[in-house]
């Protein structure tokens, strides 16, 4: 046990050291609030440990991979790829590891005191923390912010055994590779995985319940992915259920429902990936005024709870769930404990959502579909890769850019992209949404030649009729 | 080009400042950085430093001048190869803004504190051609409404107008009951024609329409010979809000047709308050003092070129429903020019909202010959002290102005009070 901090009373103690209760923290601090922080694992949290950037990592060794086996396609000999599982998940951690002890560094620095333990309410303004059993401090605030995020869910019959069952957390330290894969919800974290292992040569199969793939995605753009990962030989079944797994000596037998009929396929591992639920439990809930509606915590705009001087922010309430989020609402929360000036309410519809599989996929607002049931006109364009001299010359020539402006006041309400590096596109469309420009600014706006961002500008212009290269 | 140099805020809440020394003569010639003046204001006396290299042209604003509102010109820098008389055009003349509040109020009565109002001309400032920050989109919504940009007060950085601000005007009914008399800044007091300003880059003449002219006549009526005097409180309305957010969910969730705005409150409010003290409810003439048996309210909405003050009639027989939906169709009609005279002429005491604004407080200019004149400042989070312990809570501060001839101190602070009650408990105003 490190040495624990000797202050007990604060303005602002934050419970939970991931992206949200980090970033909360260090903003409480630069506000000249004294802030705390207490994580009971691992500074970064799940996103930083075991979620975004460890997958990251993954995810680019299966790109450059992927890339290798295409050598002659550039002009390049080489012979005999092959992969060291062992090596690719040793730096994965290493990743992951660095950049937690950097975390750790910012905090001293922002003089945020932070505690290694387990937080639990304790009465107005007290929080307990415990390690080992045994309470180690007894910490007193005037604000109190729950950041304890989520964990994977899992449903009945569906139960993970960390051997051949898993969850996010043993599919992101596999010893070998599995022959095949059933990879159970098509949301981000299932098919970043599914994509993984498809292009280290697992044969990997998908199972979503809704009818398409990347549920929350603009239709278009899961049509297009799921064109791509049929390509890749990736077997997706949807509007299907896993009805439940039996274990065999070192394979499960998934029993798939589609279409009124049931099979049965064995696999050698199982990933669950159906979705998650909030870290709620034995923080102390129990006699506040703190509402949980599914096991998610009940918030208001400024991400307060019921119970005064109780807040929460991040995976612990409600969507969408992602890391930048929890970070903005973390800083939106403190700045308004401290009365700053120009807080506003978190848009939803300003937050970009990336998903790292191979077509990339990115969005931010409303998809078309969504657009419409508001009873809006809209203005719709579109523009692929092929069209893109960068594309080609990247050999990335399959995607799509599409744009969704409200006819009547040229507002940019929603774009989605999928194909190479969108997920480091996508944030010109989060700014554009943000300065409220409209379709005129953007088509006023210069993009450098050449580029895949490009094909952002001609996807406005699109929308107008007035797209050139294509 | 001439620079002007302006009264500097040093401080967040300086106002106005006084000139303690010029350090530079007219004709000196000035480096960037050069110590120009002493400026003393509430807290201290700062040193004002030359941002640009120039020659000083002219002092407007002699040492020892006093009570300069912040960006009023004190100086005019000349650039090289300018010569004096750029300075002298680039001057204004009678450097209006410079000028100390006019003389107090006749002193009468142990009136509480005239509240000695720096009169901010609230809405005046934006609407001179100096350039509005606001996104594309708002822009554009604005426009697509028939809304003055300049007249919507921006909540997004540095005071920038944004979707959410357009689209609060156009739900709160346009530019919404804003730009009270007060807007009208105090005219001229003699229409002296050998006046007319001058300025380097000359200016364009906008003939009065007779809005403008009725708006000029009966304020500077008002001012000139009704004696104001002024009460402020500061209104927590955390409650109202809250009861607001629930009455409007309520017809959301029966379909009912109404959408309550928090000026409806008020407006409910300043009548149930005038059934408590109904002596503010009168006119004064110098025979007798005439005591009003309908208490209407009448509500300032800003329109193009003026303003308007329809009225809603026996408001304190009316629910907020009523009210509401009444006031959203009087201001829709007032924007149109299609009030009946009826519907705005008469009433017996003004509200004028400039919440929407972002304006903190003013003090509005009674609309003759009512006695009364309420200024609605912005609903906004500050810190208060609850039980010996500073916390936040929604804040809304209101001024009453009244004819001292009819309404003394003690009356104006006892009708307040009963209005803040009413604000800050808005279940009372079931009763």
């Amino acid at each position: 046990m490190a040495d624990q901090p000797t202050e007990t009373n604060f303005d602002v103690i934050v419970v939970g050291g991931g992206p949200g209760g980090y970033v909360t923290a260090i903003r409480a601090a630069q506000l000249g609030m004294k802030a705390a922080c207490v994580e009971r694992e691992h500074l970064g949290g799940i996103c930083l440990n075991w979620g975004c950037i460890p997958t990251k990592a993954l995810l680019r060794t299966s790109e450059v991979y992927h890339l290798m086996e295409r050598a002659d396609e550039f002009g390049l000999k080489v012979e005999g790829v092959s992969f060291d599982m062992e090596k690719i998940v040793k730096r994965s951690r290493r990743v992951a590891r660095r950049l937690s002890g950097g975390v750790a560094h910012l905090l001293k620095k922002n003089e945020v005191a932070v505690f290694d333990g387990h937080g639990k309410l304790a009465g107005k303004g007290k929080l307990e923390v415990s390690a080992g059993g045994k309470v180690i401090a007894g910490l007193t605030a005037k604000h109190i912010i729950l950041a304890t995020g989520a964990r994977a869910r899992t449903l009945p019959g569906l139960e993970p055994d960390g051997e051949l069952i898993w969850t996010y957390k043993e599919a992101m330290v596999p010893e070998a590779m599995p022959k095949s894969l059933l990879v159970v919800g098509s949301g981000a974290i299932g098919i970043e995985f599914a994509s993984f292992y498809r292009t280290l040569g697992a044969e990997v199969s998908v199972v979503e319940v809704l009818p398409r793939i990347l549920p929350v995605e603009d239709e278009e753009i899961s049509d297009f992915a799921e064109k791509a990962f049929k390509a890749q030989g990736m077997n997706i079944m949807t509007s299907a259920t896993v009805k439940g797994l039996k274990k065999g000596k070192d394979n499960v037998t998934a029993t798939i429902e589609a279409d009124g009929k049931s099979r049965d396929i064995t696999f050698d591992r199982v990933i669950l990936a159906v979705g998650i639920v909030g870290n709620v439990e034995d923080i102390g809930l129990e006699g506040t005024k703190v509402k949980v509606e599914k096991s998610h915590i009940a918030v208001d705009e400024w991400s307060a709870t019921d119970e005064p001087g109780i807040y929460a922010i991040g995976d612990v309430t409600g969507p969408p769930w992602l890391a930048h989020k929890a970070s903005h609402e973390g800083i939106i929360c403190v700045e308004k404990i401290a009365g700053a000036n120009d807080v506003h309410p978190l848009d939803t519809s300003r937050i970009p959502g990336c998903t790292y599989c191979t077509p990339q996929v990115a969005s931010v607002g409303l998809t078309e579909a969504a657009a419409r049931e508001q009873g809006r006109e809209v203005k719709v364009g579109k523009f692929p890769f092929q069209g893109n001299g960068k594309a080609i010359a990247l050999g990335e020539p399959d995607g799509l850019v599409k744009t969704v402006f409200d006819a009547g006041t040229g507002e940019l309400l929603g774009a989605h992209m999928v194909g190479a590096e969108v997920t480091e596109l996508i944030q010109g469309y989060g700014i554009a949404k943000t300065l409220e420009t409209t379709e005129a600014e953007l088509m006023h706006s210069v993009f450098p030649h050449p580029t895949l961002s490009e094909m952002m500008h001609e996807a406005v212009l699109d929308a107008y009729g007035r797209v050139i290269h294509f | 080009m001439t620079i002007q140099i302006l009264m500097p805020a040093l401080s967040p809440t300086m106002t106005e400042g006084n000139i303690a020394k010029w350090h530079k003569k007219e004709g000196d010639e000035v480096a960037s950085g050069d110590l120009l003046a002493e400026i003393e204001t509430d807290k201290a006396t700062m040193e004002l430093e030359a941002v640009d290299d120039g020659v000083l042209g002219k002092i407007i604003a002699a040492e020892g001048s006093e009570n300069i509102a912040v960006n009023t010109p004190i100086a005019v820098m000349l650039e090289e190869g300018e010569d004096a008389s750029a300075a002298e055009a680039a001057a204004p003349s009678p450097a209006p803004a410079a000028q100390p509040e006019p003389a107090p109020m006749p002193q009468a009565a142990p009136a509480p504190e005239p509240a000695a109002a720096p009169q901010p001309a609230p809405a005046a400032p934006k609407s001179n051609g100096a350039r509005v920050f606001a996104s594309p989109l708002a822009k554009r919504i604005a426009a697509d409404a028939g809304i003055d940009i300049a007249a919507i007060s921006g909540s997004g950085p540095h005071g920038r107008v944004v979707k959410r601000d357009v689209d609060a005007a156009i739900a709160g009914g346009v530019a919404a009951p804003a730009a009270a008399p007060s807007a009208a800044s105090p005219a001229p007091a003699a229409p002296a024609p050998a006046q007319l300003p001058v300025v380097a880059g000359g200016y364009t003449e906008v003939p009065h329409n007779n809005m403008r002219k009725v708006i000029a006549r009966r304020l500077q009526e008002s001012k000139q010979t009704v004696p104001h005097f002024y009460v402020t409180m500061e209104c927590e309305i955390d409650k109202l809000l809250a009861m607001r957010k629930d009455l409007n969910a309520r017809a959301e969730a029966t379909g009912e047709d109404y959408k309550i705005s928090v000026n409806d409150f008020i407006i409910r409010a300043a009548a149930f308050a005038m059934k408590k003290v109904p002596d503010v409810n009168a006119s004064w003439t110098d025979e007798a003092m005439l005591l009003y048996n309908d208490i209407d309210i009448s509500v300032a909405v800003a329109i193009d070129g003026g303003l308007i003050t329809p009225i809603v009639r026996n408001a304190d027989q009316k629910g907020l429903a009523v009210i509401s939906n009444e006031m959203k169709d009087l201001a829709a009609r007032a924007r149109e020019g299609k009030l009946s005279p009826g519907e705005f002429q008469g009433g017996g005491f003004t509200i004028s909202n400039l919440g929407m604004y972002g304006v903190k407080e003013f003090a509005a200019i009674i609309n003759p010959p009512q006695s009364c004149i309420l200024a609605i400042g912005a609903g906004e989070q500050r810190p208060v002290v609850r039980d010996g312990a500073l916390t936040t809570a929604t804040m809304m501060s209101v001024t009453l102005s009244t004819d001292h001839r009819v309404v003394d101190g003690a009356l104006g602070a006892e009708w307040l009070q009963a209005f803040k009650v009413l604000i800050e408990d808005p279940l009372a105003m079931l009763l």
